[in-house]
């Protein structure tokens, strides 16, 4: 499994790229999208719609499930990527490309993991 | 097999109309110009394709349906004959009062029969479906906590071992849903259900017996804690089979329930519907049922007065049977499901060990565990055999669950050779696990891509031109 | 006598015991004894079959059976070809549960989606549900299709089905949603008002096309002023008129629903019937119920299954946008054969007799001495005409075997003409009517 350094990562297995203090591409983790196995749809937000930390900003369904993804900050979305809803198989194929919204004007930010200590955690979920 | 639009050749078809009598008149404007596309077929080859389109279709005269939660009795004939007289099918609804007697008669007694067999003192006929009854039922909840003006009663109490359409329902209704963990024995958990209610209670909807084939012991603490907390207790009825005629949700402590047609009183399903969810309350919630126009009903939840035909359908079995068929139906039924158990549970581990009613729960975790073989893979084997399988994955508290219910209507021979079949599918799980990865063999199509079905939709034909 | 349980008492005893029960009583060793009944439950006891068709018929024949209607107002008399009774009978369909397993289940399912695609033929459409409980149910779900966040006001034109309103209303008071109704003028939805209306926190316009009066509607204007404004507009359309009449795609609508009865099922005091929906790619998804799509199995075969089944409650739970479960599959396969049946060019020709025998009825009526009461607006099977004692008009032609029209309020009656409807039962109805108004 593919945890890049570059990232930083939630508990609740979100990934999160700051591009700088204020915006950040947020997807799900290589580990996430194993555990859900094929995922076929994501729900996203629109531009402009607000985010809060801690809480659901979009959902992602398999055949027969459906989960929430939690958002690692709160901000705004500036950006959605619409691909996703052409392209669900990327979210398996590829999660770190996969980016589900770009957060901008981030006010807060959840305790986030580096890829080293995001390991451990999943290690000892294990 | 070939679409009916892919049978189809321009020009041919089947006359049914005499010629126009009349001038020919059309509105003179917004006139549609894109091409309509419908199947020419002449009559002999819709015939075929629909007769070949049957074959390929397992109904409960093709064999065992043991779908829990289903309650797939046999539909029996004559209703289906007395849906078809036209005396019923001629009938407008928009007649007036007087020329519609009989069919008034169909409803009132219908309405008697389930307000006796429930224990309820008013019924409606309106809702078309088992949800459509929950909501309605939990439209009455809330009108009446409004009319009082107890507008702080907004949640509704689910237990997680609730059937989907629960919490759909209370949505649906404006309530906002409080889950609650079951015990360890699959019932409500009394502690968790006091931490649940107070002031803001709307009420609890339950199943009874629940998702798990259970009879929850409990009832009557269980309801008079809602009461006691100022909520109103709903009462779900798909499982009201296992029960009818020996015990009452109205002497249970329930204040509005609905019942399924299609389920407990014999109509058929139609592979998906119609079916009919009739809602039924205690007297002081009466003058809200929808579909029947008294000051402060809700309204109507679908225009009529409900699917009328397969009211008549409920109303023959019920004659048919009778007061002392109406016990044995639910007696047998219990009994059934226990023979099953009893006969399969020292192989398939039940989810709870005890007495069970209509159905029962088995859980494949360990199976799954040890051989990779998953309940589904179980399921799909049984489709070898004429058999349509349990109820997969359900209730979600219970993991690779598989929920059976054998229903009254089949013999002992019928359960004695499933429960054959049963076992020499768990025999060949245990030696050769990977092969149960590759059931069905004999099927028209076996294991379809949902995945794929699901990411990229095809949801109808495409024609070319 | 018919209670369908075949195994003898004496197999029963032999279960019991062999389960390590002394008899029933011990099966239900859970519930209260407080609660078990005491006592038999106050219905008659069992009848053999010869006795419950004595019962039930004779009920049916309490009933008037009209051989000539002219009434419509959301149900309608159409020929049903034979050929659809004998499908729809067929014990495989009737008797099968909703097609979970799609490996036995490959007819049922194939039936649904070309139903699917009938409906989006019809309606113009790109994707459609497996069906709803019918029109009004239809109608209200596409409502609550277009809420969000920002928008939920829902208006409806006051050119509606009242029936179809009252559901809108009801399922509205689930949701705790404000629905305004927008008011007629001259028999169709009064565009001024309309425009008045359409303020930021509206989510769609319900409209009717036909209208409840039979008036097509200005639709094209309709879809300009609510798009214009940012919400949705939801057409309900009679799907037989879908053969000649500009279809909700043409007008841009964002979601048609209808009535399906008029496709196949019989008058049936009601029910049961069918909710049809179709809308968009965009929306499909939003869409509720049951919805069946193509893939193939692990042969690489066509394979049909249930499809997009994350927005259903079972899967959702308490955020699924509907609670359906069952529908009307049956009722769809009506509409699908009966559709299959009468072919292109026979549906085109049924749409045709019917709007031709309805204007024919409309003229007919008016030199009776009842003339419509919106003479310019166009209509499709049904008009309004005038009548100052309805009780009366309507009395004669029922002591002649005919149902008439719909009174409505104000001294008026709506009527409909179906290719049921002959010109020589038109011209007497229409004699009937001179004779009471002495026209």
């Amino acid at each position: 499994m593919n945890f890049p350094k570059e990232l930083k990562y939630t508990k609740t297995h979100e990934w999160i790229r700051f591009e700088d203090d204020n915006t950040a591409y947020i997807g799900i983790t290589d580990y996430a999208q194993d555990q859900l196995g094929d995922l076929v749809f994501a729900n996203l937000p629109e531009e402009g719609d607000e985010l809060t930390a801690g809480e659901a900003f979009a959902d992602v369904e398999s055949v027969k499930a459906v989960s929430d993804v939690l958002s690692p900050v709160s901000g705004t979305v500036s950006e959605v990527n619409e691909e996703l809803a052409d392209e669900p198989q990327k979210m398996n194929e590829a999660p770190y490309d996969a980016w589900f919204v770009k957060a901008a004007e981030i006010t807060e930010t959840e305790d986030l993991m580096t890829a080293e200590e995001y390991e451990a955690f999943i290690a000892e979920g294990r | 097999m070939k679409l009916v639009f892919e049978r189809s050749r321009a020009g041919r078809g089947t006359q049914y109309l005499p010629e126009n009598d009349v001038p020919r008149r059309l509105p003179k404007a917004q006139l549609r110009e894109k091409k309509l596309h419908l199947a020419s077929l002449p009559e002999t080859e819709v015939d075929r394709h629909y007769t070949e389109l049957a074959k390929q279709t397992h109904g409960v005269n093709d064999g065992f349906y043991p779908l829990g939660s289903c309650t797939m009795k046999y539909n029996p004939q004559i209703n289906e004959e007395m849906a078809a007289l036209p005396g019923f099918t001629k009938i407008h609804p928009l007649q007036d009062a007087d020329t519609v007697e009989g069919c008034r008669e169909v409803c009132d007694t219908l309405e008697k029969y389930l307000c006796e067999i429930t224990g309820m003192d008013a019924v409606s006929l309106q809702p078309a479906a088992g949800a459509h009854g929950e909501f309605t039922g939990l439209l009455l909840i809330k009108a009446y906590h409004r009319e009082r003006g107890d507008v702080k009663r907004t949640k509704i109490i689910v237990p997680d071992s609730a059937h989907g359409t629960n919490p759909a329902s209370a949505a649906m209704a404006g309530f906002d849903v409080v889950s609650i963990a079951s015990d360890d024995q699959g019932c409500v958990d009394l502690e968790s259900l006091k931490a649940a209610v107070g002031e803001d209670t709307a009420g609890l909807m339950l199943t009874n017996p629940n998702t798990v084939g259970l009879f929850d012991p409990n009832i009557l603490e269980i309801t008079r804690i809602v009461h006691e907390a100022g909520g109103l207790c709903y009462y779900d009825g798909a499982n009201l089979n296992a029960v009818m005629g020996i015990a009452r949700p109205g002497d249970m402590g329930f204040d509005v329930i609905h019942v399924n047609l299609h389920k407990t009183f014999s109509t058929p399903h139609g592979g998906g519907g119609p079916g009919s969810g009739p809602s039924g309350c205690k007297a002081f919630l009466a003058k809200y049922l929808p579909g029947k126009g008294a000051e402060g009903s809700i309204g109507d939840v679908r225009s009529f007065g409900g699917n009328f035909l397969v009211a008549v359908k409920a109303l023959a079995y019920i004659l048919s049977i009778g007061r002392e068929g109406i016990p044995a139906a639910a007696e047998n039924a219990v009994l059934n499901a226990n023979y099953m158990k009893e006969k399969l549970k020292d192989i398939y581990p039940l989810a709870y060990d005890r007495t069970c009613m209509h159905e029962f729960v088995i859980c494949l975790e360990e199976l799954k565990h040890q051989t990779d073989v998953s309940a589904l893979d179980i399921a799909k084997a049984m489709l070898d055999h004429g058999i349509h399988p349990p109820t997969m994955y359900f209730p979600l508290i219970v993991h690779e669950a598989l929920m059976v219910e054998p229903t009254e209507t089949e013999t002992k021979e019928t359960l004695d050779e499933a429960v054959r079949i049963f076992r020499d599918i768990y025999d060949e799980a245990v030696k050769n696990p990977e092969a149960m990865h590759e059931k069905p063999l004999h099927t028209p199509v076996r294991r379809p891509d949902e995945v794929l079905a699901a990411r990229s939709p095809v949801i109808r034909y495409a024609f070319e031109d | 006598m018919g209670n369908y349980i075949p195994n003898t008492p004496a197999e029963q005893q032999e279960m019991l015991k062999e389960c390590g029960y002394s008899g029933f009583d011990d099966l239900y060793r859970d519930i209260p004894e407080s609660v078990l009944l005491k006592e038999p439950l106050d219905i008659p006891a069992a009848n053999s079959e010869l006795s419950v068709r004595r019962i039930i018929e004779d009920m049916a024949e309490k009933n008037v059976v009209y051989r000539h209607i002219f009434r419509g107002a959301g149900a309608y008399n159409h020929y049903i070809p034979a050929i659809v009774n004998t499908i729809a009978d067929k014990e495989e369909f009737r008797t099968a549960y909703t097609p979970y397993q799609a490996e036995i289940s490959q007819g049922v399912l194939q039936t649904i989606f070309e139903y699917q695609t009938d409906i989006c033929e019809l309606t113009g459409m790109d994707a459609s549900n497996a069906s709803v409980y019918d029109g009004a149910v239809a109608a209200a779900e596409a409502c609550e299709m277009c809420r969000d966040r920002k928008r939920s006001t829902i208006l409806v034109s006051g050119t509606v089905d009242p029936k179809t309103v009252s559901v809108v209303k009801t399922y509205s008071f689930g949701r705790d949603v404000k629905v305004i109704l927008v008011p007629e003028k001259d028999g169709v939805t009064d565009l001024a008002a309309l425009k008045e209306l359409l303020t930021p926190d509206v989510s769609c316009l319900l409209i009717q096309h036909p209208n409840y009066y039979g008036n097509l509607e200005p639709m094209e204007e309709a879809v300009e002023a609510v798009h214009a404004s940012g919400a949705k507009l939801i057409e309900s359309v009679n799907p037989v008129s879908m053969a000649v009449l500009k279809t909700p795609g043409e007008y841009g609508a964002d979601i048609a629903v209808g009535e399906g009865q008029p496709l196949g099922m019989p008058l049936s005091f009601g029910g049961p019937y069918l909710g049809f929906m179709a809308t968009g790619h965009k929306m499909m998804r939003k869409l509720p119920g049951r919805i069946v799509g193509q893939t193939v199995d692990c042969d690489g075969n066509r394979t049909f299954v249930l499809t997009l089944q994350a927005r259903e409650q079972h899967i959702r739970r308490e955020k699924a946008s509907s609670n359906i479960c069952s529908n009307e599959a049956l009722c769809a396969l009506r509409a699908a054969a009966y559709l299959a049946a009468m072919g292109p060019d026979g549906f085109y020709e049924t749409a045709v007799q019917c709007s031709s025998k309805a204007h024919y009825l409309q003229e007919k009526l008016a030199e009776a001495g009842l003339p419509p009461v919106w003479p310019d607006q166009e209509f499709f099977h049904e008009f309004v005409t005038a009548c100052p004692d309805p009780a009366k008009v309507l009395g004669a032609l029922a002591s002649e075997g005919i149902l008439g029209g719909l009174p409505l309020p104000g001294g008026r009656i709506l009527w409909c003409a179906t290719e049921m409807n002959t010109k020589e039962e038109m011209d007497r109805a229409a004699a009937i009517v001179k004779e009471v108004t002495g026209a």
